[in-house]
């Protein structure tokens, strides 16, 4: 098992270096080309022209575009994500600043979605066309269906604003002190994973089912029991682990409206202040960091099910 | 467990306070600190948190390099200036406890006040020096009030005695006490090198400091002017959504700069009350004199007529403000307040356009979302000038490079102020050489006469020279201005003491006056 998968990893790595790379080029161009630099857009009434210009030349976009990306790279290759444009400080503090509440926020909701979803999808999935899989499937259809922002104004409204049982942000608060500030904001993500993740879960768990091997197990007199924990959830989980992969970008979205409704200082926050102020090093630092943990989630999401069924490494 | 015992604080507030107290809460305005009940009567102690619209890693703990609210609002809990301004923008003192000048307002003698620093040390002349030569210092482009000060001629500035600063300018100069007024104009101690460990003269003492999140503050003990009546101080970023949720749902006591629609919804609940600073902002539509159609004095003339002044207000401010007179600074000091109210007058307007060669034409209106109901006034403006026969084209640019493309975009725009002085607004936008003439008004001759008003020193002269250039304006310039935002802000029902005065003032955001009933 080990031989297959060492040369698939590598393979897919290197492939992986080689986006990421492309992706590099592509933040340094795309931010390049939005109007206004970080001096120019630092012009307000207590600006002169004169001084814009000073701070042009003092922050060095005055060099031409790939001489300034030439040096990011030479950094970057060196470890050091270089120096934001508006607050003069580390890129990598920005980094470690902001993604603390992101872990925090993307683990606590996937500690809630994975038992759940896995659950209810093979609730549904033994239960085919009944009339607990329609009503559970209506159910997350429904949820994943309403915009996250709605969710959230709603439940901000009820559980905060009416009632006042939960915090309605996370501004003045911090999560040490009071962790019920976690509770709206993962119930909001949870909406938008759950149905997504357990309609995998009951595709695979019915696909396994469904399966000559399982049906001929059956025919033998295998315990049900047995047959669904040893059989059926192993081939089961396989779309699950890749959905679980997708659920990362999917709770990226999520976490950008979820930390904007909310005020939560993390990664989603940084990368839109730093688009909207024009600070480039922080854009592209904070870009490479969230690629090479895409990279990296995508790539334990195949060896774990090359592991759980290693044929599906072969079939590739 | 903290969240318990706040419901229970605000539901004993509600219960205790009810009737007279309550009432008097709830009407909200500038008589909120002088309350005569006994229930009004100032407390000590607590926590207040402030929520200011946040600037992420832009924001700065360098009283020297501010320009957002938030940061403006934590320096001035720390730091301190020699003259702030009063809610009408005339200079009241501050570290200063008084000025005089030669006569000519060139050279100018400043008395300090018997003020401490955080470190124990005593504010001096030298910290004065130290102060405006860090503000001046060339190799920092972003020290905000290089261009405002800059006519300070510091090699020929001295300290006379430890408590007597003399300051020589390189041209007379009457407003020269609100310059230092002006935004960045700190004082801090004498060889201040690093921003990060904040030493000041002000009411609050620096615990900590995160951008884009926090700042923690501590009552300072020996505050020269009465200590704080809370015991800890906490400024806070979010935008306006968060904000307004957090203030409502007691998560903080203070919410900055709330939108009229967010007034109306808490008008209704009794958690929070809206302290509201009457027509203390300008927005106005800017027509830039030296293209066309607006090279054409009639044409202006022509579009101020049609402007439905009252109708913007209510709609785009949802009727929180005043409609305008085509002027800056109503209610500030030198506004001339005798001039009449620009009605609407269609076919008057009509006629102007008609003789113009401008009936049936259309021109292009360049907006952006930079700042709240700007696309919505430009949209409502367009149907108003419509009557007239006239097309006015909406473009929508990019919000964040606005107030740079306002000056070279479009021959109309949206334009908004804050509270600052009429000369500061002049001297601004209204010069030749103003860094931000977003309406190209170049004249030399007003560039002159504002310059001779400026070094009148008879307070009531120059007001009368003022008043002159200001009707010009009105007349002829691009300005239209046709609202007066109110300046909202919002706080939670058992804080007392909030004013509602002008942002930019020395009484908005004084943490150090407020207290918690």
């Amino acid at each position: 098992m080990r031989l297959v998968a060492m040369p698939y990893a590598v393979q897919r790595t290197l492939l992986a270096v080689v986006q990421l790379a492309v992706l590099s080029v592509l933040v340094f161009v795309l931010t390049s080309l939005l109007p206004g630099d970080a001096a120019e857009l630092r012009f307000t009434e207590t600006l002169t022209p004169e001084q814009v210009a000073a701070l042009r030349v003092e922050l060095g976009l005055d060099q031409p575009a790939p001489e300034r990306f030439v040096h990011w790279l030479r950094d970057v290759l060196t470890g050091d994500l270089g120096t934001s444009l508006i607050s003069g400080g580390p890129v990598a503090g920005i980094v470690r600043n902001s993604i603390g509440a992101t872990l925090v926020l993307t683990l606590a909701t996937l500690a809630v979605v994975v038992p759940l979803a896995v659950a209810l999808g093979i609730v549904m999935g033994t239960r085919e066309n009944g009339r607990i899989d329609r009503a559970i499937s209506s159910v997350t259809l429904a949820l994943s269906a309403i915009p996250d922002f709605v969710i959230a104004v709603v439940l901000v409204a009820v559980f905060s604003l009416r009632l006042g049982w939960l915090p309605a942000t996370w501004v003045g608060g911090d999560l040490l002190s009071s962790p019920a500030l976690l509770i709206l904001p993962v119930a909001v993500l949870f909406g938008r994973t759950v149905c997504l993740l357990s309609r995998q879960v009951r595709a695979g768990t019915v696909a396994a089912l469904n399966a000559d091997y399982i049906i001929q197990a059956r025919r033998l007199g295998v315990p049900r029991r047995q047959l669904l924990l040893r059989h059926v959830l192993p081939n089961a989980a396989v779309p699950g682990v890749q959905e679980l992969a997708r659920t990362g970008d999917t709770l990226l979205g999520g976490v950008l409206v979820v930390e904007a409704i909310f005020a939560i200082p993390g990664f989603a926050t940084a990368l839109v202040d730093g688009v909207e102020t024009r600070d480039i090093p922080t854009v592209q630092g904070l870009t490479l960091v969230l690629a090479v943990a895409a990279l990296l989630i995508n790539l334990a999401a195949d060896l774990t099910c090359n592991r759980l069924v290693p044929r599906t490494a072969l079939l590739r | 467990m903290g969240r318990v015992s706040e419901a229970l604080g605000r539901r004993g507030f509600l219960g205790l306070a009810g009737g007279a107290g309550l009432a008097a809460v709830v009407g909200c305005g500038a008589d909120a600190g002088a309350g005569s009940s006994a229930a009004a009567q100032p407390k000590q102690g607590g926590r207040l948190r402030a929520v200011y619209a946040g600037g992420g890693a832009k924001e700065v703990l360098d009283p020297h390099v501010q320009s957002l609210f938030v940061d403006i609002a934590r320096h001035k809990a720390m730091y301190e200036k020699l003259v702030e301004l009063g809610p009408d923008l005339k200079p009241v003192p501050r570290l200063a406890a008084k000025w005089e000048h030669d006569g000519t307002a060139t050279t100018w003698r400043f008395s300090l006040r018997d003020a401490t620093f955080h470190d124990g040390g005593k504010l001096v002349a030298e910290d004065v020096l130290y102060s405006l030569s860090r503000i001046a210092d060339p190799k920092v482009p972003e020290r905000v009030a290089q261009s405002s000060l800059a006519t300070l001629d510091l090699k020929r500035s001295k300290a006379i005695d430890p408590a007597t600063v003399e300051l020589v300018l390189t041209a007379p100069n009457a407003e020269f006490p609100t310059l230092l007024a002006g935004i960045g104009t700190q004082i801090v101690r004498n060889g201040f090198k690093d921003p990060t460990k904040p030493v000041g003269t002000g009411a609050f003492k620096y615990v900590s400091f995160e951008a884009g999140r926090s700042l923690v503050a501590t009552r300072y003990d020996d505050y020269w002017d009465e200590p704080a009546r809370i015991e800890e101080l906490h400024i806070l970023s979010a935008d306006a959504e968060a904000r307004a949720n957090a203030v409502q749902g007691g998560q903080a006591e203070y919410a900055n700069d709330m939108t009229a629609t967010f007034a109306r919804t808490a008008e209704a609940g009794r958690t929070v009350r809206i302290v509201a600073a009457k027509a203390s902002m300008m927005q106005a539509f800017v027509m830039k004199v030296d293209q066309p159609p607006f090279d054409n004095p009639d044409v202006r003339l022509a579009f101020k007529l049609l402007a439905d002044r009252q109708r913007l207000v209510d709609v785009v401010l949802a009727g929180r403000g005043e409609v305008g007179n085509d002027l800056f600074g109503k209610g500030y000091q030198y506004y001339p307040a005798d001039l009449p109210q620009r009605e609407r007058d269609v076919d008057k307007a009509k006629a102007l356009l008609a003789k113009a060669g401008l009936a049936g034409k259309q021109v292009e209106i360049f907006t952006a979302d930079a700042s709240a109901g700007f696309v919505e006034a430009a949209t409502l403006f367009a149907e108003q000038v419509a009557e007239a026969g006239v097309r006015l084209k909406v473009t929508t640019g990019s919000p964040q490079t606005y107030a740079k493309d306002l000056l070279t975009k479009g021959a109309i725009g949206n334009h908004r102020s804050g509270a600052m002085t009429i000369p500061q607004y002049f001297t601004d936008r209204l010069l030749s050489n103003s860094p931000f003439n977003v309406t190209h008004w170049r004249r030399p001759e007003f560039d002159s006469a504002f310059a001779a008003a400026r070094a009148v020193t008879s307070e009531q002269e120059r007001s009368a020279k003022y008043g002159v250039l200001q009707k010009t304006l009105r007349d002829e310039g691009g300005i239209l201005a046709w609202g007066l935002p109110d300046y909202l802000v919002a706080v939670s029902a058992k804080v007392q003491g909030v004013q509602a005065v002008p942002p930019n003032t020395l009484d908005q955001g004084r943490f150090d006056k407020v207290w918690l009933a």
